[in-house]
């Protein structure tokens, strides 16, 4: 236990007092109890940078179950830093906007604190975590609670499919990054993720390399909201704003990007994993920013927007990976995508979740999010406004904001990908810069819609009723911050390269020497990239001028084949498909149940007949020999059992079994079972006797109306198992493979027990407790005869008259 | 004599399957009742026929049939009838409840 620990553990115990305050305080917003968390935790990771920053981790172990290899290690390096401070940062934040957003009195505040902390905590575990079973509980952890948060609203039809959707995808790749965990625990036989990466050089090559590969990527992608499992991103959105701003912008679909991250160090160096991470990375930046255009709700073109983006950090890490492969030389090539990535992960998250809380204000003081019914907000929410600017900029990439810098980095990397010589790129290199220009352009456009439809223009006076007024001072201060945080990494970007980025980048590629973070500066002279920009920032206005004539482009797509319409088919075909399954074998009676037992005995008991030969005698076999007495017996039993079931009358069948009875009783007697005999008889005689007292209440024995072809099939299928009955008896009667233990019984019973009847004193003394028990079977049947008869429920026909 | 057993046991199972797959409730009960005798036949028959005298035992006998099997057979007959009892007295009363014997209208209700 370490003040580590204790972080991560803060969130959870807070969560579980949250109610405790919320009860005892009404008067005072519960979100002010809540705030300490997040700072105190942000607090003690600004104050371990200087630890970090010295290349050292901090790190300790608490043991969890040590004979399995889970041990709860928490380890804090670059990376965790950067995550821990973006969650507690930026966490912070959203808790002061939730106060002033959430109404204390119409809100069930304290759940949404709990849901909230839960999600803090959990997503502290999963970037703390060293352990890969640790990291996946916590994993899991943020699932739920962000099913949890999305669902707040509980009782709209929107907030629970989309809770229900995220849940499935990001569970889904959930379990399939367990499965990667086990993977790679079955090849390195440790769970603990440095060790795992000291065992790295060993990993390619073995089987199971690349299936725990793609499996751990399914995980990362799904989280991630990548190409195609992003679609649960824009219905997430119907969670409150601030649970948007924090988990959907800046964390939680981090903790994808996270992985990669972390487990670049082990698969990284692969072709196979380049290849799907910045192909995956890329198609999801162009589709994210294509399909942003199209949509008229702010929150649903910033998810779009928020895919988009993550698609690029996830590119850059794939191109990232190259610095595994060549080492060397020409190493910094490639860490420069790595830096970016980790640049443009800081800079996403502060104009990202500024934005949300931008596009929650205006919500809130106009109560639409949709741009063709807003307009011209300007004038009366100049803050708001210059809020949205400098967010909105920094997201398409203008000076002097932090996204100009990151998508100059981010050209840059894309270009040298034409210099690579490795993993067959040479004929595709151009397709990178070109996608991710095309891309940009797209971000460039709707970052456009985003700030001049709604801020711009006319105010519709008719729709949107009183003119709004500014928000809060409460509601601002937190995206003020972050977009404050804009301008100064955008002006001063080397605050970071040292303090943050830097360790990261170590962290990210802890097996390579000579990692550094280049010097960022505003102004790099005439490169590609700067034109690339210029270019992009000329088409993107073209093509915003002119949007209403190509807007129909996106009608060439329809909606029906869009990926969540596939989503929706999936789920529902699974539906309707095992319901037909169901229905088609459950089918209620009580005959096709036993049929499946029947035709399965006889198929499970056929197989193993055909592997022995029943007429193949073994042993000392001695048939016992035939007397005429015992033929005629036999012909007597078999017509009264034959004529059973061709009995007409109720009565006869009776009989005829009372009759096959007493037949049973006579071979007691011949196999000199007297004590069967006695009872068998008394039981008979009891049983006739029972049958014919309740002969009078039970209905007149109808015909059986099957079909004919029934009939054959019942015939069939009663023969088989006969016969497999048969062959089973002659095989064990050909069989004599040892002695009976009854020699044991003979013997004793008189000398030991007492006793000359042997069967009587098996019964009461040697197995004594077979009887016992068969005792208690007689008396529980009486009694549940006797309750039968005497305690009556209504009867359903008289259930029914009451209601 | 075992040959002969193992074959009327199995025309007893068979007819026990086939009254079993009937639709008519009494013809089930009788069904089981014919189950278990071939049951206890085969368990008999099974430990091998007439290999000594009853197994009453006595100074002068050498050899008796294996008394195991019976006393096996004996508890699973007392087994047997207190549950033929009562599920004879349950189709009585469900008879009594949905005044039908018929499996296939007995399919359980539309809450279930």
């Amino acid at each position: 236990m370490s003040m580590l620990h204790g972080v991560i553990l803060l969130p959870f115990v807070a969560a579980a007092i949250v109610p405790l305050f919320y009860k005892l305080f009404r008067r005072i917003h519960t979100g002010w109890f809540v705030l300490p968390v997040p700072l105190l935790a942000f607090v003690y990771f600004i104050l371990s940078m200087p630890t970090i920053r010295e290349g050292e981790a901090i790190q300790s172990t608490v043991s969890w179950i040590p004979s399995l290899g889970v041990d709860i290690t928490a380890y804090l390096d670059g990376l965790g830093l950067l995550f821990s401070l973006l969650i507690t940062g930026i966490g912070t934040l959203v808790v002061i906007y939730s106060i002033y957003y959430l109404s204390k009195e119409k809100e069930a505040i304290h759940r949404f604190y709990m849901y909230l902390l839960l999600f803090m905590g959990a997503m502290l575990g999963v970037v703390l975590s060293d352990n890969l079973i640790v990291l996946y509980g916590f994993w899991e952890l943020t699932s739920l609670s962000s099913f949890l948060l999305i669902a707040f609203w509980y009782n709209r039809d929107h907030s629970r499919y989309g809770a229900l959707k995220s849940m499935l995808i990001t569970v889904f790749g959930g379990f399939a990054m367990l499965t990667g965990f086990i993977l790679l625990y079955t090849m390195t036989g440790t769970f603990s993720i440095r060790e795992i990466i000291d065992l790295a050089p060993t990993l390619p090559g073995q089987d199971m390399f690349v299936p725990a590969m793609i499996l751990v990527l399914l995980g990362a992608f799904t989280k991630s909201a990548q190409f195609p499992f992003h679609i649960w991103l824009p219905d997430a959105m119907e969670a409150p704003t601030p649970v948007s701003a924090y988990l959907h912008s800046a964390t939680m679909v981090k903790a994808g990007l996270y992985v990669v991250a972390r487990f670049s160090a082990i698969f990284a160096g692969d072709a196979l994993w380049f290849w799907i991470v910045s192909l995956t990375g890329l198609v999801t930046l162009l589709w994210g920013s294509y399909t942003a255009v199209r949509h008229t709700d702010l929150k649903a073109i910033l998810a779009y927007s928020t895919i988009s983006q993550l698609g690029l950090i996830m590119c850059l890490f794939g191109l990232g990976s190259a610095s595994f492969y060549t080492g060397g030389a020409d190493i910094a090539l490639y860490t420069a995508a790595i830096m970016t990535a980790v640049f443009h992960l800081i800079n996403h998250a502060t104009f990202k979740g500024a934005l949300f809380m931008v596009v929650g204000i205006v919500d809130h003081e106009t109560g639409t999010r949709d741009i063709r019914k807003l307009g011209g907000l300007m004038a009366f929410m100049p803050v708001t406004f210059t809020f949205a600017l400098i967010g909105t900029l920094s997201m398409a990439g203008l000076p002097p904001f932090n996204g100009f810098l990151s998508k100059e980095m981010f050209f840059t990397a894309l270009l040298s990908v034409a210099e690579m010589d490795f993993f067959s790129v040479q004929s595709w290199s151009i397709l990178f810069p070109v996608v991710a220009w095309v891309a940009s352009v797209f971000t460039f456009i709707y970052s456009l819609i985003i700030l001049l439809k709604t801020f711009t223009g006319r105010f519709p006076k008719e729709e949107l009723g009183e003119p709004p007024h500014e928000a809060s001072l409460g509601l601002l201060i937190p995206p003020g911050i972050l977009a404050l945080l804009v301008i100064v990494f955008g002006l001063f970007p080397n605050l970071l390269t040292h303090s943050l980025i830097e360790p990261a980048m170590q962290a990210i590629l802890p097996t390579l020497d000579n990692v550094e973070a280049k010097h960022i500066s505003m102004w790099h002279g005439f490169v590609p990239e700067l034109w690339m920009t210029i270019g992009v920032a000329v088409a993107g206005i073209l093509l915003y001028l002119t949007l209403k004539r190509w807007q129909r482009l996106y009608s060439y797509f329809p909606g029906s084949l869009s990926f969540s319409r596939v989503y929706d088919f999936l789920l529902k075909g699974s539906q309707r498909f095992s319901r037909i399954i169901t229905d088609t074998y459950m089918t209620g009676s009580l005959r096709h149940y036993m049929i499946y037992i029947f035709v399965f005995l006889v198929l499970v008991g056929g197989y193993f007949l055909t592997r022995i030969n029943p007429f193949e005698r073994h042993g000392e076999v001695v048939f016992a020999e035939v007397s005429i007495y015992e033929v005629i017996l036999t012909i007597v039993l078999l017509i009264a059992a034959i004529a059973v079931p061709l009995a007409k009358s109720r009565m006869a069948a009776i009989v005829l079994v009372g009759a096959v009875g007493y037949m049973v009783t006579l071979f007691f007697i011949i196999f000199r079972a007297p004590d069967l005999a006695l009872t068998q008889m008394i039981v008979e005689t009891v049983s006739v006797a029972l049958f014919l007292l309740c002969f009078y209440h039970l209905p007149k024995l109808q015909k059986e109306k099957s079909s004919r072809g029934m009939r054959i099939f019942k015939l069939i299928v009663s023969g088989s198992v006969g016969l497999l009955v048969t062959l089973i008896a002659l095989a064990v009667s050909n069989h004599q493979m040892f002695d009976s233990i009854s020699n044991y019984f003979v013997e004793e019973s008189y000398r030991s027990a007492g006793g000359k009847n042997i069967v009587n004193v098996i019964l009461v003394d040697f197995r004594g407790f077979d009887t016992f028990l068969e005792i208690m079977v007689l008396g529980a049947a009486s009694l549940a005869i006797y309750a039968l008869i005497k305690v009556r429920d209504r009867t359903p026909h008289e259930r029914k008259e009451e209601r | 004599m075992e040959i002969l057993m193992s074959v009327t046991t199995g025309v007893l199972f068979m007819i026990g399957t086939y009254m079993i797959l009937s639709r008519n409730l009494l013809r089930i009960i009788l069904g089981t009742s014919l189950l278990t005798h071939g049951v206890h036949l085969l368990l008999l028959t099974m430990s091998r026929l007439k290999t000594g005298v009853a197994p009453i035992w006595s100074e002068d006998i050498g050899a008796y049939v294996d008394p195991l099997p019976q006393a096996l057979i004996l508890t699973s007959i007392v087994i047997n009838f207190g549950v033929t009892a009562f599920f004879f007295v349950l189709a009585y009363r469900a008879y009594q409840e949905n005044k039908t014997d018929d499996m296939e209208q007995l399919r359980g209700g539309d809450d279930e």
